[in-house]
């Protein structure tokens, strides 16, 4: 593979740049192994560079249908954030930023991790004080958290509207260490680090069924045969009831789009990431100027990568409420990606009824944060067979028992979460 | 997307809100012996289809009326629109 280092790309570059390889093989499929991982997206990969580094599996194959990183680790908005309220939440995403921390420096890659901070701005009393709680309890758990009243915001976004007639801007939530990271990079990273461990990453090799003995999860049908496997990790997002409908088994999950848009490239305007209290959306800037936003899902099943003009109206709205200078940025791209929206707007990370078949997904609109833990605490329950103290709420069965994380107070009505 | 009701013509769809998979229709019975599990998968559980879907959409900034909207969740084509109403009727009927 090759270190990658300042004095690497000066001798590179002094040499022709020749000696540049790729960074992952393509191996055809073995036919047995001890993990098999469905999915070569962000989870997935990360899930498999776990397994291999930190718990010491090594017979670990990625099986992805497309090729690898082409689901939503590409298609999403790049905020990392540990900024939740409930218990079973809040130290899952900190644990989650720890790694986004020292993520680069593990994986030997540049993931572009930049620690920009992100303010949730309020506009009410009542909104202030939601936010003081929610900033106590992610202090509590070991985060970072400071409440800004409106001159706070002010320092750092003069251009914000604060005088707003319907939603004036009294202040923010913010969080400094939350930030924004190169979302391919990371795929690409995590993948360059679980193939130098050892780990088999399949492309363009769909699994078409599963292999059951006795009632036990023994491995999958592919497009390119069957292959065995004491353990298979299904990490899927987007089709998660697709594929485990194959074993038979109905999730408390929709699939909905979420859109996604970038500006033309502008001068620095924003410098770290913001969203609106009062309507759903979120913007932040890229190192190339393109100003990267999002709101609210389009609200109806749907597996289509593309959704409707309603919901960009309602975004765009969000933003001209927020920063009407917005209004004069022309739009350069849009596009969706599928979500696994759960009833509770929480993931799952769990066994499942059958013997052999584990489960990781129903991260709704917000996995990529969740990136390097959803795969630490993944291995750690594949490789243990108990789950990680800090996913140990993301249970499979908290439907049935009652035992919900609600952030957002919702119900089981995936399209409000 | 544009809807179809079956009264009022072509509506954009984003005057109605949308509850979710039409098999929300078929309420448990609260008084059978596994009546708890039953709640939890008409509650919690879905289809998630990729393909042809039944959903109920409400019409809110209309005439307040629950339609069966038939749709492929691959390519957001409406095949069918009903009043809610008359789904169950039939669907009584043919019990």
């Amino acid at each position: 593979m090759g270190y990658y280092s300042a004095l690497r790309v000066l001798r590179e570059g002094l040499t022709g740049n020749r000696g540049w390889k790729p960074l992952w093989r393509e191996p055809d499929p073995k036919a047995a192994y001890d993990v098999i991982v469905i999915g070569g997206g962000g989870h997935g990969l990360s899930t498999a560079y776990y397994l291999a580094g930190t718990f010491g599996l090594t017979r670990v194959a990625v099986l992805e249908k497309g090729w690898l990183g082409s689901g939503n680790i590409g298609r999403n908005t790049t905020i990392i954030r540990s900024n939740y309220l409930l218990p079973g939440n809040e130290p899952f995403y900190e644990l989650s930023m720890k790694l986004w921390e020292g993520l680069e420096q593990e994986l030997n890659y540049n993931a572009m991790v930049s620690q920009r901070g992100i303010i949730n701005l309020y506009h009410s009393d009542t909104q202030r004080d939601a936010y003081a709680r929610r900033g106590n309890a992610i202090r509590l758990a070991g985060a970072d958290a400071i409440l800004l009243d409106q001159e706070g915001v002010r320092a750092q976004y003069p251009q914000l509207d604060f005088d707003n007639a319907r939603f004036p801007i009294k202040g923010g939530l913010w969080q400094p260490r939350a930030g924004t990271a190169r979302h391919d990079a990371v795929a690409w990273g995590y993948a360059r680090g679980a193939d130098a461990r050892g780990v088999d990453i399949i492309q363009n090799c769909e699994v078409t069924g599963f292999l059951f003995e006795d009632g036990v999860c023994r491995g999958v049908d592919t497009r390119r045969g069957s292959i065995r496997a004491d353990k298979v990790a299904v990490c899927v997002a987007g089709s998660s009831s697709r594929v485990m409908a194959q074993a038979g088994i109905r999730l408390p999950l929709e699939s909905h789009v979420l859109q996604a848009f970038v500006s033309e490239g502008l001068k620095p305007l924003i410098p770290g990431v913001i969203t609106f209290g009062m309507g759903h959306f979120y913007i932040s800037q890229s190192d190339k100027g393109g100003l990267v936003f999002g709101g609210d899902i389009d609200g109806y099943n749907t597996y289509a990568q593309r959704g409707n003009l309603p919901t960009i109206e309602d975004v765009c709205e969000g933003g001209m409420a927020l920063m009407p200078m917005i209004g004069r940025a022309r739009l350069l791209r849009m596009w969706g990606g599928v979500m696994d929206m759960t009833m509770d707007g929480s993931p799952i990370i769990d066994k499942t009824p059958v013997p052999g078949l584990y489960f990781n997904g129903g991260w709704c609109y917000g996995g990529f944060k969740a990136t390097p833990a959803s795969g630490f605490c993944f291995a750690h329950l594949l490789a243990r067979d108990e789950p990680h103290p800090v996913a140990a709420a993301y249970r499979l069965d908290r439907f049935r028992t009652g035992a919900l994380i609600d952030e957002k107070g919702a119900g089981a009505q995936p399209n409000l979460h | 997307m544009v809807i179809d009701h079956p009264l009022l013509g072509l509506r954009d769809a984003a005057e109605f809100v949308y509850l979710g998979d039409a098999a929300l229709l078929e309420r448990p019975d609260a008084t059978a012996a596994d009546a708890e599990t039953r709640f939890y998968e008409y509650q919690y559980l879905r289809d998630n289809p990729a393909g042809v879907h039944q959903e109920l959409w409400f019409h809110e900034q209309g005439d307040h009326s629950w339609l069966v909207v038939t749709r492929n969740t691959l390519t957001h084509e409406i095949l069918c629109v009903e009043l809610a109403r008359d789904v169950v009727l039939a669907r009584r009927a043919g019990a």
